[in-house]
C-alpha cells in the first residue's frame, strides 16, 4: 500500500505541474507577492528544477500599498533564490492614464492590478503566469481549471474552459493568448501552513502575532498609518493581532491573534470558523460574485 | 496537546472523489451536506448561501450554493462546470470533484472523474435510473474509478420505501456488472437535503444495516493495483550548466506503474538503450527509492541520450510497455467537432506529443442497451472505439493494466482545445 501523505501528494502534483508548464510554454512567469501562498509555490519552483536554477523570472504586481516587512521580505526572498524579480507598478498603470484610481476613504487599488498584470505580460512577452490560487479561496476560483486560459485581453471565460481530464496538461496557445497555471490548485490553507512549518520556510513578520494600531471598519480590522486613514468616528487603538492573507494594505485585514509561530498558526486555523478571504478582504466581501467578476476582467 | 493536530491532518491519505448523475438528483446538495455536516462550511460561506438562498427564492437554505458558484449557475439552479471542494476528518482529506448532471456538461463531467477514486452516482428515488445515470456510470468505470456509490437520494419522498431502493440497487448493480470494465457497487438509501445517512446513520431506514454514506467513504480501502512495474515519461533534463553542479544531468518526471531505487536498471525507450540509476532525488532531497506518483528527478551511472518525451522502465518490471504508433483506444469525445475517420489532431501521451490521424472508428457504445453500433463519427459527449496511427511511436501501457500509462488526450489542431479523452486498449507498430 501507498505511504505516501497527503501533503506529500500535494507537493509531488505541484511540482509536476511546474515543471509541466515550464517545459511547455515559451516564456512563463511566477508571480511573487511576498505572501504565503505564492512563497510556498515560489519555494516549490526553486525545488522542482534543483539544483538548477529557477528556469523563469518571478513578477510582483505592486500596488504600491504595502506592508514595508513583505517587501523587505520579498527581496530577500527573491535574493537567496537567485531569480530575476520583474517589477509591475500599478502606480506607473495610474500615472500612464492606463487606469483611474478610485477615490475616497475604501478606495482600494486592487481591482486595478488586473491592468497592470496584463500590460506587463504583453510588454515582456509572457505567455504563461503560474499563481498561488488555491480552490477553496472562493467559490469562483473552486470551478478554474489547474490550467486557466485567457484571451488576448486577458479574460476569463468560465463557460468555456478547456477539459483537463487526468493530470495530462495541454498548455497549447495562440499567439497573443496567455495561460494562467495554478500549482496549488488542491491545497487549502491549512496544507499551506503545513508545508511552511514542515518545511521551515520563512514568512514576512505580518504573518505572526504583533501589536499594531487599528481601526474597525465593516467588521475587520484595518492598520492605520500607509493607506489607511481613519474617518471620523472611528477611534484608532493598539491591537494584538496577525494577518492571514497578505494583499494590498489598503482592503487587507488583521485578525486579533496571539499566535506567535507556526505552530500556534496551524492549531488557530485548524479552529478557524472563517474563511482566510471572509475575514481579511474587503474587495471579496463586496457582492456574491465579486471574484469571478474580478476574473472575468482578468484578475490572477 | 494539540501542536500534533496539525501534523497529523499532514500524515493523512487522500481519497479522491467525483460525484455523478442526472440533473436534479441532487449532487451539489448532497455535497453541501457532508461539508456541512463535517463542519467544514465557515460562517461567513454559510450566511452567504443563507442570504444567497433568499434571494434564488428558495425555501429552504440551499446547500447546493455551497459549490454552484459560478452567477449562471446559481441563476439556474444549475451546475456547469466542476466545483473542487475539501474536506478533512480524522481519518482522511478527501478531495471531492462536484459534477454536472446536464449531457451538454459531459466533458466537464469526465475532467472531474478522471482522477476519482471513487464515484459518488445518486439516483433520485422517484425517477430511478436514467440514461444520464448510466451514461455517467459508464465513464466513471471506464475511467477506472475503482469503486461505485450508489446514493439513493430523495428517500423521504418516497416514505423510506425498502422496495423502491432494492429495485434501484438492483437496476445499477446489474447495470454496473454488464459493463465492459465492470467495478463493485454498494448502495446507500439517504436524504441530501434533510442528512438522513449522510454523516450519521439514519433512524428512518431500519431496514438498511449499511454504514451512512461518509463512514463509507472513510473506510473504503481499493484493492492494491497489480504494479506493471515502475515508469517515467521524461518531462525535462535538469542541467545546471555550471557551479558545483556542471557535471549533474538529472531527468525529471513523475513515476507510475510500480517504482524505483537506486541501483535498479532502466531501460529508456524507444531507443531500448540500458542504464542504472546512480540517484534519486525528491522535492530537492535525495531518496533511495521512489513509488506511484513521486515527482522525481533521476540521475543515472553513464551519460546517455535522453530526451522530453523518452521513457525510463523498470527491467524488473512484470509486464512490458508496448511501443508502437497503431493505437487502439476508447474514446470519450468532448468538442463540437466531431471526430471522424481520417481527421487530424495533436496528440498527448505522457510527455510526448505529436500528430495523430483517424484511420478507423471501430463501434459507439449505445449507453442504455450497452450495444456496439456501427458509426462514421463520434459527436460530442459521445464514447466508442477508435483507432489512430500517430507520427512517432508511444511508449504505452493498456488503461487497464496502468492508468498512468494508458491515457492519452487528442488537441483541436485549430483551436488548442483538449477534445477528446482516450483510454489505450492496444499498440502495435
Amino acid at each position: 500500500m501507498s505511504t505516501t501523505t497527503h501533503l506529500e501528494s500535494l507537493t509531488d502534483e505541484a511540482i509536476t505541474i511546474i515543471r509541466e508548464v515550464a517545459t511547455e510554454c515559451q516564456n512563463p512567469v511566477l508571480l511573487f507577492s511576498g505572501g504565503k501562498d505564492s512563497a510556498v509555490l515560489l519555494h516549490l519552483a526553486v525545488l522542482a528544477f534543483a539544483p538548477a536554477r529557477l528556469p523563469f523570472p518571478v513578477m510582483h504586481v505592486d500596488t504600491g500599498h504595502n506592508f514595508a516587512e513583505v517587501i523587505e521580505y520579498r527581496d530577500q526572498f527573491v535574493r537567496d533564490v537567485g531569480a530575476r524579480l520583474v517589477i509591475a507598478s500599478v502606480q506607473e498603470s495610474i500615472d500612464k492614464g492606463r487606469v483611474v484610481e478610485d477615490t475616497g476613504p475604501r478606495a482600494s487599488r486592487n481591482r486595478l492590478q488586473s491592468v497592470t498584470l496584463l500590460d506587463a505580460m504583453i510588454e515582456h512577452g509572457f505567455d504563461a503566469a503560474f499563481g498561488g490560487g488555491r480552490r477553496d479561496e472562493d467559490k469562483a476560483r473552486a470551478k478554474e481549471r489547474i490550467l486557466s486560459f485567457r484571451d488576448h485581453q486577458g479574460r476569463w471565460d468560465p463557460r468555456q474552459q478547456r477539459p483537463e481530464p487526468w493530470d495530462v496538461l495541454n498548455a497549447r496557445i495562440r499567439k497573443g493568448e496567455q495561460l494562467r497555471a495554478f500549482p496549488l490548485s488542491n491545497w487549502t490553507e491549512l496544507d499551506i501552513w503545513q508545508y511552511i512549518a514542515v518545511h521551515d520556510l520563512a514568512l514576512p513578520t505580518i504573518y505572526y502575532s504583533h501589536t499594531r494600531t487599528v481601526v474597525e471598519r465593516d467588521g475587520m480590522l484595518l492598520a492605520v498609518g500607509g493607506p489607511v486613514v481613519a474617518e471620523p468616528g472611528e477611534v484608532p487603538y493598539e491591537a494584538v493581532v496577525r494577518y492571514r492573507t497578505v494583499g494590498d494594505a489598503s482592503c487587507t485585514g488583521a485578525v486579533e491573534s496571539t499566535a506567535a509561530n507556526v505552530h500556534d498558526v496551524i492549531i488557530e486555523v485548524a479552529a478557524a470558523r472563517i474563511t482566510e478571504r471572509g475575514a481579511t478582504r474587503a474587495d471579496d466581501t463586496f457582492s456574491e460574485s465579486a471574484m469571478e467578476d474580478r476574473k472575468r476582467e482578468g484578475y490572477f | 496537546m494539540s501542536t500534533t493536530t496539525g501534523t497529523a491532518v499532514a500524515l493523512r491519505s487522500t481519497l479522491r472523489v467525483a460525484t455523478a448523475g442526472s440533473v436534479d438528483d441532487g449532487k451539489s446538495t448532497l455535497i453541501g451536506r457532508l461539508l456541512h455536516d463535517t463542519k467544514t462550511v465557515f460562517e461567513d460561506q454559510l450566511a452567504a448561501v443563507v442570504k444567497a438562498s433568499r434571494r434564488y427564492g428558495d425555501g429552504e437554505t440551499n446547500l447546493a450554493l455551497l459549490t454552484d458558484g459560478l452567477r449562471a449557475e446559481r441563476e439556474q439552479g444549475i451546475t456547469i462546470d466542476v466545483a473542487h471542494r475539501y474536506f478533512a476528518t480524522p481519518q482522511r482529506s478527501f478531495i471531492v470533484a462536484d459534477t454536472p448532471g446536464h449531457a451538454q456538461y459531459t466533458r466537464n463531467m469526465v475532467t472531474g472523474a478522471s482522477n476519482a477514486d471513487v464515484a459518488i452516482v445518486l439516483v433520485d428515488a422517484r425517477h430511478g435510473v436514467l440514461e444520464q445515470t448510466r451514461r455517467h456510470a459508464f465513464i466513471a468505470t471506464l475511467l477506472g474509478v475503482k469503486s461505485i456509490v450508489v446514493a439513493v437520494n430523495k428517500m423521504d419522498l418516497v416514505d423510506w420505501d425498502e422496495t423502491e431502493f432494492d429495485l434501484i440497487a438492483k437496476e445499477v448493480i446489474e447495470y454496473v456488472q454488464a459493463l465492459p470494465t465492470p467495478v463493485p457497487v454498494t448502495a446507500i438509501p439517504l436524504s441530501a437535503l434533510l442528512g438522513d445517512n449522510v454523516v450519521d446513520a439514519s433512524s428512518n431506514t431500519p431496514w438498511y444495516d449499511g454504514p451512512p454514506l461518509l463512514q463509507w467513504l472513510e473506510e473504503f480501502d481499493a484493492d492494491p493495483r497489480t504494479e506493471v512495474g515502475g515508469r517515467l515519461h521524461v518531462q525535462r533534463v535538469i542541467r545546471p550548466q555550471g557551479g558545483e553542479f556542471a557535471d549533474f544531468r538529472g531527468y525529471a518526471g513523475v513515476v507510475n506503474g510500480g517504482g524505483f531505487a537506486v541501483g535498479d536498471e532502466v531501460a529508456i525507450e524507444p531507443s531500448g538503450n540500458r542504464a542504472t540509476i546512480k540517484a534519486l532525488h525528491r522535492a530537492g532531497k535525495p531518496v533511495n527509492s521512489a513509488e506511484n506518483g513521486h515527482a522525481v528527478v533521476i540521475e543515472l551511472t553513464t551519460t546517455i541520450d535522453v530526451a522530453r518525451g523518452d521513457v525510463f522502465v523498470a527491467t524488473e518490471g512484470t509486464v512490458v510497455p508496448h511501443i508502437g504508433e497503431s493505437v487502439e483506444a476508447e474514446a470519450c469525445w468532448m468538442v463540437d467537432q466531431p471526430l471522424t475517420v481520417g481527421s487530424r489532431w495533436w496528440f498527448k501521451h505522457g510527455t510526448r506529443t505529436g500528430r495523430a490521424t483517424v484511420t478507423a472508428i471501430d463501434y459507439r457504445h449505445d449507453l442504455a442497451s450497452l450495444d456496439r453500433e456501427p458509426t462514421e463519427s463520434l459527436e460530442l459527449n459521445t464514447l466508442g472505439r477508435v483507432r489512430l496511427l500517430l507520427s512517432e511511436p508511444i511508449v504505452a501501457d493498456r488503461y487497464i493494466d496502468n492508468p498512468e500509462g494508458g491515457r492519452m488526450i487528442l488537441i483541436d489542431e485549430a483551436t488548442n482545445s483538449t477534445a477528446g479523452a482516450l483510454m489505450i486498449t492496444a499498440v502495435t507498430r
